[in-house]
């Protein structure tokens, strides 16, 4: 039932200037119908999961190889996923699980998009590899409520793949045997949080679990459970394939592989590319046709809102890995660029990413509840025209009192762009607050946001 | 009473799930449910709370917790709008007044024939082609100007 032709599931063209990438996640891009079956085992899709399989190669082995890989987790936090692996109990009387995170909402964040849309094949082996490796029979791919049709077109590929015998019992002959499914979300940021995420698998409004303990050992139905991210896992079969030093070294120290980008804002191909870890902004910013409009830079978020903003200067120094967005005081992230021009205001800017963690903030933990709300009041009224000088060292005193002081990182998201912003672009707020109305003046700027 | 189809559908959803397990199906089986009726009445949630043997409170603690549930009739078209950061860059408010302006209504309100209802969205993860809209929860329409908006308006009317 409900089994579908697999096919590409919106009209967005298929990026076809790959020039400048170099594809890990999204190798099938550079063939005709990238999201189809035959595609990916024409490049040698599901062959290194069954190499694994049926030599019955250890576990331990195979967690050494991804450790070497320098592989830490896409979807934010950076944690290496060789030693996240190394945390599931390698005895456990029961089922354990194994969860793929593609519940992208972090606004500028849409790379998993991408790999469930045209190269799902990719992530599914992804999983059962690390099923294989971590004894989980039964594993789910979370997938973001908003993005419907890429749902859709992931469940057929599964049918797909368990058609072709790379799901289900008895994997290739042995006593391997692994399901995956494909479960949805309906529209809350805070689920791409992983305890949340169980919450909501399991059937509840998605508030995060107090840690620990952690899913490795109460995850998916109290059992033991690995939960990555999209690319994470999209990653592994080709470092399987290639060796984990292969993968370390398309990358730099401490960042190894390479990083889908998800660019967005004011540049002129908005889109996701893949790059090499350490690749420098000014690259990747030329990759997706430089600012638009001729104009100039004036802001980047380089990892998505609850990574720090960085004026141009400073991120047109950097290179786009871990170490080098950490010494320019932000982060990766999961990769998500957000371009801002010249004509940028960038109190609005803050006023709708204040709205945005109000508004998606799951009200367990009151510093962030009643925070995220107050920060959002305040400039409303800055916005509005009546600001007090006082507000932006009060701004600053909620935001410092969210973190850290929750059960989950949204009360620090919530608080990372309120002071980097104030920080990197403190005058522009004061002429606000003293002239009431923005300091940029252009018709191109973004003229209102009602709520 | 849930129909027969709707029936068909969540069945399919609990094979996911292990047996004792039944509250999980509890997101989709709102999602089917709204997407035959329109709209999650409370007589809606509690059908689905029955029949998947959970407290109804829990079924309405979902239904309440994420955004895309409709506990209000939102006419025969929802169309939601992103205005986060990235949307908002490239101009979706632009987008957001044609819209209002075409339909003649605000946000969370509906068309008097009932046709349409306009929504103000949080992050859909497509921020690559924004500005963008979602259609009754399944459609994804990018890279929006005035123009293809009345033409998705057209196309929705027919």
């Amino acid at each position: 039932m409900t089994t579908k032709k697999a096919k590409s599931s919106t009209k967005a063209p298929v990026m076809t200037d790959l020039k400048g990438q170099t594809l890990v996640c999204l190798r099938t891009l550079t063939e005709k119908n990238p999201a189809a079956l035959e595609t990916y085992v024409k490049l040698g899709g599901y062959a290194t999961f069954k190499r694994l399989v049926t030599d019955k190669v250890k576990a331990t082995d195979i967690i050494t190889e991804i450790k070497k890989s320098g592989l830490r987790g896409r979807g934010g936090a950076g944690f290496p996923t060789g030693l996240k692996w190394s945390f599931m109990p390698r005895y456990f009387d029961g089922v354990k699980y194994l969860v793929c995170n593609t519940d992208e909402g972090e606004p500028g964040t849409f790379k998993d998009r991408d790999i469930i849309r045209y190269n799902p094949h990719q992530l599914i082996e992804g999983m059962a590899i690390a099923a294989y490796t971590l004894g989980a029979r039964v594993g789910y791919n979370y997938i973001h409520g908003e993005i419907w049709q890429d749902y859709e077109a992931f469940e057929a590929a599964l049918h797909e793949a368990k058609a072709a015998g790379y799901l289900g019992e008895h994997l290739f002959g042995t006593h391997f045997s692994f399901d995956l499914y494909a479960v949805h979300g309906y529209g809350a940021y805070i689920c791409g949080e992983e305890t949340a995420l169980i919450e909501s698998i399991e059937g509840k409004k998605g508030q995060p679990r107090f840690k620990p303990p952690f899913p490795a050992s109460y995850g998916v139905f109290g059992k033991p459970t690995n939960v990555n991210n999209t690319e994470s896992y999209a990653s592994i079969p080709w470092i399987m394939q290639h060796s984990g030093q292969a993968f370390a070294d398309l990358g730099v120290a401490n960042s190894g592989g390479t990083k889908l980008f998800s660019v967005s804002g004011h540049v002129e191909k908005p889109g996701n590319y893949e790059v090499k870890m350490g690749t420098p902004f000014t690259e990747l910013l030329e990759l997706a046709g430089g600012v638009w409009k001729g104009r100039k830079l004036k802001a980047v978020i380089p990892g998505g809102p609850s990574t720090a903003v960085l004026p141009a200067s400073v991120i047109e120094a950097a290179t786009m890995d871990y170490d080098s967005l950490s010494k320019a005081r932000s982060s990766l992230g999961a990769g998500s660029m957000i371009v801002m021009d010249e004509t940028t205001c960038m109190v609005k800017a803050l006023h709708r990413l204040s709205y945005f963690f109000y508004e998606e903030s799951c009200g367990q933990c009151t510093p962030c509840r009643e925070g995220t709300g107050w920060v959002y009041r305040i400039i409303d009224r800055i916005v509005k025209g009546q600001g007090k000088m006082e507000d932006l060292d009060l701004l600053t005193d909620v935001s410092k009192n969210i973190s850290g002081r929750t059960i989950c990182a949204l009360g620090e998201a919530a608080a990372t762009p309120v002071l980097s912003f104030i920080k990197h672009f403190r005058l522009e707020f004061e002429y606000y607050i003293e002239h009431g109305k923005s300091m940029v003046d252009s018709k191109a700027e973004p003229s209102n946001v009602k709520h | 009473m849930l129909s027969p189809q709707s029936i068909e559908k969540i069945e399919y959803e609990l094979t996911k799930y292990p047996a004792n397990q039944r509250q999980a199906a509890v997101m989709s089986a709102l999602r089917i449910v709204q997407t035959e009726r329109g709209w999650l009445s409370q007589e809606s949630i509690s059908e689905v709370a029955q029949y998947l043997g959970m407290p109804e409170i829990a079924a309405m603690e979902v239904a309440t917790f994420y955004n895309m549930y409709d506990l209000a009739p939102v006419g025969k078209h929802k169309i939601t709008v992103c205005t986060n950061i990235s949307c908002m860059l490239r101009d979706s408010d632009v987008i957001v007044d044609h819209l209002k302006e075409k339909l003649g209504v605000g946000f969370n309100e509906v068309t008097p024939d009932g046709q349409f209802c306009l929504k103000e969205g949080e992050c859909m993860g497509c921020c690559g082609g924004a500005p963008l809209l979602h259609v009754n929860n399944t459609e994804m329409h990018e890279f929006l100007t005035t123009e293809k908006v009345d033409a998705i308006l057209e196309a929705l009317k027919k």
